[in-house]
Formats: C-alpha cells, structure tokens, sequence
C-alpha cells in the first residue's frame, strides 16, 4: 500500500523521461538532482560547512593553536594578515582571534537551525496532518494558534521571551522550532485535505484501516519529500532568525559566539575595526543562500511541476 | 462589502484575544517576578512592601481572574507604567508610533514601485537574461540578513563616504515629518527593509503575469493590434495583480519584524526602538505594550489588505 501511495506522489514524467518511469520518487530524484550543477554545489558548500563546525575543536587546537576565548590584548585591532592562520580575519578589541570564533558561530548556527527546524518539522507534521485529517474543532484550533502566532511579529515576540527567560543554545533551537512551524503545518494540512479524499484512501478506510495507519501509512507518505525541502528551507530562515535575535542581545549570549552577536561586537567597534563587520555576515549569507539553493533544487528533483514556484507555501 | 468587512472584523477577534493570552501567559510564566523587576535595584524595601505592591497589582488573585483584570485595562487604553519614565506605556509608544509608520509604509511605495515593474521584466523576459538575474535578486535578498545589509549601508555609504546620515530622524536642530532633511535620513533604512519586500514581490508577480498571458483575452487583445504596452497594463497587469494582493501579509510581517532591529541600526526613534531599549531596560510594562501594539497594528494591516483583496476581486466577498 505504501509503494502504491508513493506512487501518486511521483511526478508526471515527460517524454524524455519516460523510459525510466519503473524508478521509485527517490532514485528518480537523485536522477534529475545528478544533473543540477548548481544544487550539487550548494550541497557541496553545506556539507563543508558542517564539516568544518564539526571539526572546529580539533582545527582550532591543531591548527590555528587559539581557542575561541582566548585573548592577547598585545594584538588587539589586527587587521586580517597572513602572518599565522589565527589572523586571518584580523582580533577584535581583545585580541581574539576572528576565524577561530567564526568556526565555533557557524556551529552555533547550524546546530540551531537543524535542531529548531527538525522541531518545527515534528510539529508541523503533527499538527498539519491530524487537523488536516481529523477537521472539526481540532481544525478550528490549529487554525487559530498558526493565524495568533502569525499575527505577533516574529521578533518582538522573541524579545519578550529574552526579556523573561534566559536560554541556552538546545532550548533556544526547540522554541525557534515551536514558533516555526506554521508554514510547514500550513502546507500539510492542505495536502492532507486534498488527498484525504482520494480513492486509495477511500478504499484502505472501507478496509477498515484505522486513523493512525491511515495517517502513516497512506498520507504522509505522499506529503513527506515536500516537507522535507521545506524544513530544509527553514534551516536557512533559522539561521537568520537566531542571528538577528542574538545580534540585539536576546539570543546566544557571550562568550559562547555565534554569528549574530560577533556582529554585535562588530557593530561597536565600526569605526576602529570595520574588517570585523563582513565575515559573520557573509558566512550567514553564503550558508542561507546555499541552504534555500539545496532546498530549491531538492523540490525541483522531487516534484519537476512545481519549478519555479519558489519558497514552496509561496503559491498553491 | 459592509457584510464582509463586518465579519472579516469578526473573525479578527479570537486572533486578538490569542494574542493578548499569550503575552499574558508568557508574563505570568516566566521565573523572573514581576514585582522583582519592578523594585530592581531598590534595596530599602521590607517584605510587608513588597507585599502590598503585589496586592495592589492583584499578582495575588487566580491566574484566570488577572488575566480578565488586565483585558479590562487594556480595554481602558490602559497598559501601565513604565518604570524607566514613569509614564504610561501607551503614550510613548504612540509617541514613536509615527516615525515607524512612516518607515514602513515608504518601504512599502519602493517595493511597489520596484517589485511591480520587475515582476512584469521577469515575466515577459521569461528564459532571458534578465529573468534569471532578478531571480538571483530574490533569492540573495531572501537569504541576506537584513541587519547586517543595514550595518554594511552605515559602514560604507554613512562612516566611510559621508554620503549619508550615521543615524535619527534628522539634522540637530531640524524637526519635521516630511522634508528634503528628513528623506535623507529616511532614504538607509528604507532602501534596507525594502529588500525584502523587492525580494518577495517579483517572483510571485511572474507566476501570475505568465498564468494571464496564456489567457484567451490576451491573445485576443494581441491579435487586434494593440500595442504591447497597452496589453501589459490594461489586459495582463490588472488581472495578475489581484493574487499578488494577498501576499502583500507576508511582506508586511516581514517589515513589522525587521522594524525592530532595523531601527536599532539606524538609530531611528520609532517603536521598534523603544520596545528594544525597554527590553534591555527589562522595562517590562513598555516591552508587553510595544509586542501588544505592534500586533494589534499587523492584525489591522491583515484586515485591509483582505478589504482590498475583497475590493479588487468581487468573487472573494462570497466565500
């Protein structure tokens, strides 16, 4: 029953294609995505980018010899310098090496932005399905919290929170995602509605397959390659997020750096340090871009209909 | 349309009321005490006080009873003192309310101007050069984070060139809501958020313009002589626009939210300021009135634009 609801999902081939229509939705993806040389580029700049936040302990012992605390207020203001690897970007205003701290932002950064959208991903999935498929006054509900929390801005919302709580990086991730999910769940619920209806639901239901198996077995499957790219976008919004909470103060505190308030100490030394001002900022950049790229291309590969409907929930 | 805007307005309360309960319960659950917050740093305070002070702010009653307490003061415009100015939070922020208007809606006339045209050149040059460079656009000016584009503008075209303003509303010792001087110092923060705007506009305006060109009536509209530029703008414009109305919520979500940290950058008196000086002032009072406020102000915002929508698209009312 599975492989058959799977099968819905696959997109309808072209003529081209046509040939290699026995292909399941995933290997048929991976078919289209090998000849996409700019999402394979993309994927290649996050992987590295991952690798080198995860190695960042053993890079900054073994190679650039500082760690991401350490000061040495004799070279405060180094402008970036090939001398030794540690002054690459330049130190800031206490002689802290710039690239070592941007290794430990970006995993910072890439730890909050998959944590806090596989949370949003968990909810979304959740809430979208169940409301979806069950309707009535649990519809009713989630309709109301996505539109309530829609209607707070985002920001002044987290402010609130950074006024009242202190958070540390893992609980800081999980409320981004709990605050996060309301494009996912948006889009699920309207899939789930669409095929709730269908023929091969109808009939598992006149089997007498329960709720729960029908869920499971028969309609996330078919949502569950779009959710995915869209979790994979909100990676890249949550990245941004966390950088521009944690750029005003409420978000990772010091001396635990992360890309966002590395700028906050960029922003205070503007005239003195300019240099300090770009790397943080472009390594958001480059990661986000990247990210929505691999996002974009991933949907392109899935689903060759949907290209150039960019952003997913951006038009039904 | 007095039926629809009656019940639109309707349907905007249990947004409203959730809203207004979450504010509340995120107060209320938090482990630092509002009473606390209030005495910071006031030392000769004896217990009985502290007592009292709780009393006379009723955090002795029920959850459920303050909360009815305090919609009944915000019902009375009514958000309480802030303890940095010992003034009501409502007259600050409506002091400042102004001057962040005024930023959002000139961000929204630039992308309007920009995206509009842009979406049209994406659309009709569909596969050319320039449909492929305003897509770059988009997506980068998705990704970029917009503080930092802000701190790059302050940076380069404010420190460096002296081409404008480092930051506020105007010249020392010039006060006026709309002349050359204050343009010039409106002109960074605007360019900035708009970004986002220009980012989000075009690429939604292209599906639109490439679904009304396959249309019959533009084919028709073709095929007795009018001229292109007649066709864009009487026949193809106008219907492609009407969807484009709704995703004018997110764009105007995404200037709400940017106004916050946008107006910390450029130093621009305006509400998103004064909720974060507050917040770092832990300022509690003036912090829930600028996240009520700001809200209030998008559930609004929501409302016209489904009015507009509703205008521009008759068959909406019947839904």
């Amino acid at each position: 029953m599975a492989t058959q609801a799977t099968a819905t999902a696959t997109p309808r081939m072209q003529p081209a294609d046509a040939e290699r229509s026995a292909a399941g939705l995933w290997s048929d993806a991976l078919w289209r995505l090998r000849r996409d040389p700019t999402t394979l580029a993309a994927i290649a700049v996050v992987v590295t980018m991952v690798a080198v936040a995860l190695a960042a302990d053993i890079l900054a012992a073994n190679f650039f010899h500082r760690s991401f605390t350490q000061q040495d207020i004799l070279s405060s203001y180094e402008k970036p310098n090939g001398t030794e690897p540690w002054m690459w970007l330049g130190t800031d205003e206490l002689g802290r090496s710039q690239i070592v701290r941007l290794l430990y932002g970006a995993r910072v950064s890439l730890f909050i932005g998959t944590f806090g959208a596989l949370t949003a991903f968990v909810i979304g999935l959740a809430m979208g399905l169940t409301a979806g498929f069950f309707g009535g006054h649990w519809d009713d509900l989630v309709v109301w919290l996505v539109t309530t929390l829609n209607s707070i801005p985002l920001l002044y919302l987290l402010l609130i929170i950074g006024v009242l709580f202190r958070l540390e990086p893992l609980p800081f991730a999980i409320l981004l995602g709990g605050l996060g999910w309301l494009g996912i769940a948006n889009y699920a619920r309207g899939q789930t509605i669409a095929l709730r209806e269908r023929e091969y639901v109808v009939a598992a239901r006149t089997v007498g397959s329960t709720a729960v198996r029908l869920m499971v077995r028969h309609i996330a499957p078919n949502i569950l390659p779009l959710m995915i790219v869209l979790a994979m976008i909100e990676v890249g919004q949550l990245i941004l997020i966390e950088s521009a909470i944690s750029f005003i103060g409420f978000g990772i505190q010091p001396p635990t750096p992360s890309w966002g308030n590395m700028l906050t100490n960029a922003a205070q030394y503007l005239g003195k340090a300019p240099y300090l001002i770009y790397p943080p900022g472009i390594a958001v950049l480059v990661t986000v871009l990247c990210l929505y790229l691999v996002g974009d291309g991933l949907r392109d590969a899935l689903d060759p209909r949907l290209r150039g409907a960019v952003g997913g929930g951006a038009r039904k | 349309m007095g039926r629809f805007i009656a019940r639109r307005l309707v349907q905007a309360i249990p947004t409203l009321f959730g809203v207004l309960l979450l504010t509340f319960l995120l107060s209320r659950l938090s482990p630092s005490d509002p009473v606390q917050l209030m005495l910071a740093g006031q030392f000769d305070v004896t217990p009985e006080e502290r007592e009292s002070l709780r009393h006379s702010l009723g955090l002795d009653q029920p959850l459920p009873l303050q909360f009815l307490a305090w919609l009944w003061q915000l019902a009375h415009l009514n958000f309480g003192n802030s303890i940095y100015y010992h003034r009501p939070a409502l007259d600050l922020i409506l002091e400042r309310l102004p001057n962040s208007l005024q930023i959002s809606i000139a961000a929204l006339i630039v992308t309007v101007a920009v995206g509009i045209p842009l979406g049209v050149i994406a659309a009709m040059r569909r596969g050319h050069i320039e449909d492929h460079a305003i897509r770059v656009f988009s997506v980068a000016g998705h990704a970029i984070p917009q503080f930092w584009l802000g701190l790059i503008f302050v940076l380069t075209l404010a420190v460096q060139l002296r081409w404008f303003p480092i930051g506020s509303m105007n010249t020392v010792g010039v006060d006026c809501l709309l002349c050359w001087d204050r343009l010039w110092h409106l002109l960074g923060p605007v360019l900035v958020i708009s970004i986002a705007g220009i980012a989000n506009l075009p690429r939604i305006l292209r599906t639109e313009v490439l679904e009304v060109i396959a249309q019959d009536y533009v084919r028709t509209a073709r095929s007795k002589g009018l001229k292109e530029r007649m066709i864009v703008a009487r026949h193809i414009l106008r219907n492609a626009l009407i969807p484009v109305v709704t995703s004018f919520g997110t764009i105007l979500l995404v200037f709400f939210s940017g106004s916050l940290i946008i107006e910390r950058v450029f130093n621009w008196p305006g509400l998103g300021r004064l909720t974060f000086e507050a917040a770092v002032g832990k300022d509690f009072p003036v912090v829930q009135a600028g996240v009520v406020i700001s809200s209030v102000l998008l559930i609004l915002s929501y409302l016209v634009r489904d009015i507009a929508y509703a205008w521009v698209d008759p068959r909406i009312k019947v839904r």
